[in-house]
């Protein structure tokens, strides 16, 4: 039920006004991950690990980590350095001025990027399970990296490590509607170099971020959807009394 | 000053505190008044339900408001950072947050609808134009509170949206630049705006507000309701002074107001606990990045409830000027040649016209946009006095009537549409007939409403027991 309604909640985000990234069509998230509690918080620890050097989440506190079931401890001794104090949001040292000149944009803040990114064609978390998977290398880039779903992205490939250097291979296609043109299109990945997870492995791991990234980005959802299915229960029976109210004053009335 | 009554001897002490409170403050006067001795038809079916609804969700937006403000921080620093604290560190912040972004959207949805039974029932017509007045400076205020309450969130579209709306009023000849700043209060939406606007969110406008709110309910009940017919229930009444087809407001629309609550109120929740966003409609997922006056997001797109005027506002283009121009020039043609004026009603058509038209080539389209998208809302005042019908409810107008309406709907949700989508070609012409037809629906409505067959208007209400 809980999964369903996780599920459902999710995909509300699908009708939507505006539009995300560069029409590369996005693979669905695995929603199911959002009721997964083993799923979140190795999606912590990829976040801290690989995501927090650069980016922050200034609205997220550590403890607040305690919702995906991890003790106070826990979090102290795996996810914290050793300066931040458990209550401290996820502040990161990297001045934005420094970030900018070594990116060329400011890495932004991850607390609602989940939020954020949603739109016409998908949800945010399906956005950022496509982005995170569709790295390669293009060396006419100033980072080495390019990306499908974010043409021209200024982030490198953190988590190159995991997956491995990939090239992506496009081909050189007839337009279907106007035979004298021709377009660029997509058509493969071709693994350079492999990392250390093979790409079932890698496919999961990025789901577990995304789902930490999609919790991150309003912690109380689950317990949103939770009090609101008992406050529909009590409108529901609500409805029938003040329904049948109505309807013994107005019996009389002719 | 009243008389001065004493409680009968043998009253029970509650009686007595009453009469002292009567004695000085008329209490029970009031109560009966607005409760129950105020009789409304009893007809009245579920297009009524929304008068009270809006009042519900003005409640909902001021009690969660006050606790919003609590929290909240006017700071182009600080507020982003502090919705999100809302959001996440105050307890229960989340569903007050939810409660007051959905509430807005709730707000215009019962209002169009509510506005829409006025439409057509003729509940605006003799003697309820002032009803309908101070509704329509209501649905002024509301728009005034949900634009600049936008802002607050100081996101991507709280800042372009608020830059977009303010840079037209800087189209206005002659003072435009120095009303832009006025407004600004900077040469930029910047930090001073932010303030201004949230001193405007939360104290002036609602005050004006709360003041329309009193003024339209008293008029209403000195007036009494409308009904589905259109029938004016004091006509006909009973040997005590009361309306043969009326009823006591209280108990019985107390009860019937309720049930329509609880059902409202099981809506509004699917929507706060179960689709808070509303599909991106609610809260623009574009919102949910911290403005940012250097980067221009690429699509500005204006909340849902205010996209059938910004529609109009992008339709007035220089073609749509030049329409403008000769539909006037057919019009005094007309005018002149069957209008049936003497001559110096006849010359100073021409001039006006030919004025109107030189006017229209002089100021900029962008000038003229602003207006058009402002007499929008204007024009709407002067209904009461634009409908000619013999009729006041549709139920007795021409069937060809319904038709008309049918068409003016239609296309105010086509311009609704169009102005959340990007501007194209196609999307332009279409507002732009819409525009014209929006426009016509009003101004040309003195000549329709009263043509047609009129079907006889009955002298009771049409009421079925339940």
């Amino acid at each position: 039920m809980k999964k369903l309604l996780l599920a459902l909640l999710v995909s509300f985000g699908c009708v939507s006004a505006g539009a995300a990234g560069g029409g590369y069509p996005l693979d669905k998230f695995p929603v199911e991950k959002m009721s997964d509690i083993a799923a979140l918080q190795n999606g912590a620890k990829v976040f801290v690990n690989y995501c927090l050097n650069c980016h922050s989440a200034a609205y997220m506190r550590y403890n607040r980590m305690q919702d995906i079931g991890l003790t106070e401890a826990q979090i102290k001794s795996n996810l914290l350095f050793a300066s931040d104090k458990v209550g401290d949001t996820m502040k990161i040292s990297l001045d934005a001025k420094a970030a900018k000149d070594y990116f060329g944009a400011q890495p932004p803040d991850l607390s609602v990027i989940a939020r954020s990114r949603a739109g016409s064609l998908g949800t945010g978390a399906d956005y950022l399970y496509t982005y995170l998977r569709t790295y390669y290398r293009d060396e006419t880039k100033a980072t080495g990296w390019n990306n499908l779903a974010f043409p021209d992205v200024a982030m490198p490939h953190a988590l190159w490590e995991l997956q491995g250097q990939r090239a992506a291979v496009f081909v050189e296609e007839k337009d279907a509607n106007n035979p004298a043109k021709t377009v660029h299109r997509f058509d493969r990945f071709e693994q350079l170099t492999p990392g250390k997870l093979n790409e079932q492995q890698y496919k999961e791991t990025v789901g577990d971020l995304v789902a930490y990234l999609q919790w991150m980005g309003e912690p109380s959802q689950g317990k949103r959807v939770q009090i609101g299915v008992w406050v529909l229960l009590f409108l529901g029976v609500l409805v029938i009394f003040t329904w049948r109210l109505n309807a013994a004053y107005w019996k009389d009335v002719k | 000053m009243a008389e001065f009554k004493q409680s009968p001897a043998g009253a029970s002490v509650a009686e007595q505190a009453m009469t002292w409170v009567d004695n000085r403050f008329p209490a029970t006067k009031m109560y009966k008044e607005h409760m129950s001795e105020y009789y409304a038809p009893k007809a009245q079916n579920f297009w009524y339900f929304f008068g009270s609804l809006a009042l519900l969700v003005l409640v909902i937006q001021i009690v969660t408001g006050i606790f919003l403000v609590m929290h909240y921080k006017p700071d182009a620093n600080l507020a982003f950072a502090s919705v999100e604290y809302i959001m996440r560190d105050v307890p229960g912040g989340w569903i007050i947050r939810y409660m007051h972004s959905t509430g807005a959207s709730a707000f215009f949805i019962v209002i169009y609808l509510h506005m829409f039974r006025g439409l057509l029932y003729g509940s605006y017509r003799k003697p309820r134009e002032l009803v309908w007045v101070f509704g329509c400076g209501i649905f002024l205020c509301l728009m005034a509170e949900a634009f600049m309450g936008y802002l607050l969130p100081w996101g991507q579209m709280s800042y372009w949206g608020a830059q977009v709306i303010v840079n037209l009023f800087a189209a206005v000849p002659f003072i435009g630049p120095d009303l832009a700043l006025l407004i600004r209060g900077d040469y930029v939406v910047g930090d001073a705006t932010l303030n201004r606007f949230f001193s405007f969110h939360v104290i002036a406008v609602p005050l004006v507000l709360l003041g329309l709110v009193a003024a339209h309910i008293i008029a209403l009940h000195e007036v009494g309701s409308n009904n589905p017919d259109g029938v004016e229930i004091k006509a006909k009444k009973d040997a005590k002074g009361h309306p043969l087809d009326g009823i006591p407001f209280h108990p019985y629309y107390t009860v019937h107001d309720i049930y329509a609550v609880s059902i409202f109120l099981l809506l509004f929740s699917l929507v706060v606990f179960f689709a808070p966003e509303g599909g991106g409609y609610f809260l623009e997922y574009n919102n949910f990045i911290e403005a940012n006056p250097l980067k221009t997001p690429a699509h500005i797109a204006p909340v849902w409830y205010f996209t059938p005027y910004y529609s109009m506002l992008r339709a007035t283009n220089d073609l749509m000027i030049n329409v403008l121009s000769v539909l006037l020039a057919v019009g005094a043609v007309l005018g002149i040649v069957r209008g049936g004026f003497g001559t110096m009603g006849k010359v100073a058509l021409a001039v006006g016209a030919l004025v109107a038209v030189a006017l229209l080539k002089t100021f900029d389209a962008k000038f003229w946009g602003v207006v058009v998208m402002g007499g929008a809302v204007v024009i709407m005042f002067f209904l009461p006095w634009l409908d000619r019908s013999p009729a006041k409810s549709i139920r007795y107008r021409p069937d060809w009537h319904k038709y008309v309406y049918a068409v003016f709907v239609f296309f105010f949700l086509v311009l609704g549409y169009l102005g959340v989508q990007p501007p194209s070609d196609i999307g332009n012409y279409v507002s732009q007939i819409g525009t014209l037809l929006y426009f016509g629906f009003f101004l040309l409505m003195p000549w329709w409403s009263r043509l047609g067959t009129f079907k006889p208007v009955p002298e009771r209400v049409t009421f079925a027991a339940h």
